[in-house]
């Protein structure tokens, strides 16, 4: 590479305004790619060490909430020797708009990374305004 | 800090600007504020080594590891989608391209009994010591 390493460092999520979590572990806000196509809106977040199984989704009036549970797995018997990334959860919170069908959303989780297809409602898709001209 | 020293610095001193200098200064302390991409962690015992880095998104097939010696070597990549007629970024936060890192383990590996492992785009590896460095004990003679 012919330009200086960037250096890089994981983003922890910012602390929610009201109350504490029940549980004390580092929340970190994952990046997102966000894609427009014609006929849908594509979210897709990297979420290292959360699965199927893992992951929470909830869409509640118009706020999506991504939350992601990471397993910690530290090896027993060894020693922390060299330590770059911290550990720990995934959140991240988006406010969908009226154009989003909510009925028809999906999500899929492959090696670490979040698909969500966000389809687009009917209405929005041909949404074509004619011009008059004027007099 | 002394209260003395209040004065000398006057009204510049902020005291919480100081308690965040001092929770910088702890925190520094187990994770390192900033590194080379890909992030890595290095776990040892006394016979062999855990590496792990998160690189989610990357086909297992196409990370390729070296070992030589005390240094491990990895290299991977990972590229944008091709997006289709008409769609567009309206954010974009994720890294793509390639990647290369090299971490030196505190011993020499044995390069043939190295471990890969890729599961929900955690890549760990298991590099056990070299035969000829592992520790030995001394057993004690009492009479």
């Amino acid at each position: 590479m012919a330009e200086p390493a960037k250096e890089v460092q994981k983003k922890e999520a910012e602390t929610p305004e009201k109350g504490e979590l029940t549980r004390a572990r580092r929340i970190f806000s994952p990046a997102v790619d966000i894609i427009e196509r014609k006929d849908d809106i594509v979210v897709v977040a990297d979420i290292p060490g959360v699965d199927d199984k893992t992951i929470d989704i909830t869409l509640e009036k118009n706020v999506l909430t991504l939350y992601g549970r990471v397993e910690a797995d530290i090896p027993e018997k060894h020693t922390l020797c060299l330590s770059e990334y911290g550990i720990g959860d995934y959140q991240r919170v988006f406010t969908l708009t009226d154009e989003v069908n909510r009925e028809k959303i999906e999500a899929t989780v492959k090696n670490g990374v979040l698909t969500i297809l966000l389809p687009k409602a009917e209405i929005v898709k041909t949404k074509k305004i004619s011009v008059r001209a004027g007099a | 800090m002394l209260w003395s020293d209040l004065e000398k610095l006057g009204r510049f001193w902020d005291p919480w600007r100081e308690f965040e200098r001092m929770q910088r200064s702890l925190s520094g302390r187990t994770f390192s504020s900033s590194a080379e991409f890909p992030l890595v962690n290095v776990w040892t015992s006394g016979d062999e080594a855990i590496f792990t880095t998160e690189i989610p998104g990357v086909d297992p097939k196409s990370i390729d590891i070296s070992v030589v010696g005390k240094t491990v070597t990895i290299r991977g990549s990972r590229y944008p989608e091709n997006l289709s007629e008409g769609a567009s970024y309206h954010r974009r936060e994720r890294w793509t391209g390639q990647f290369t890192k090299s971490v030196e383990m505190p011993f020499s590996i044995e390069a043939s009994k190295v471990e890969a492992k890729f599961s929900r785009g955690v890549l760990r590896i298991t590099a056990p010591r070299a035969e000829a460095e592992k520790p030995k004990k001394i057993a004690v003679k009492s009479d």
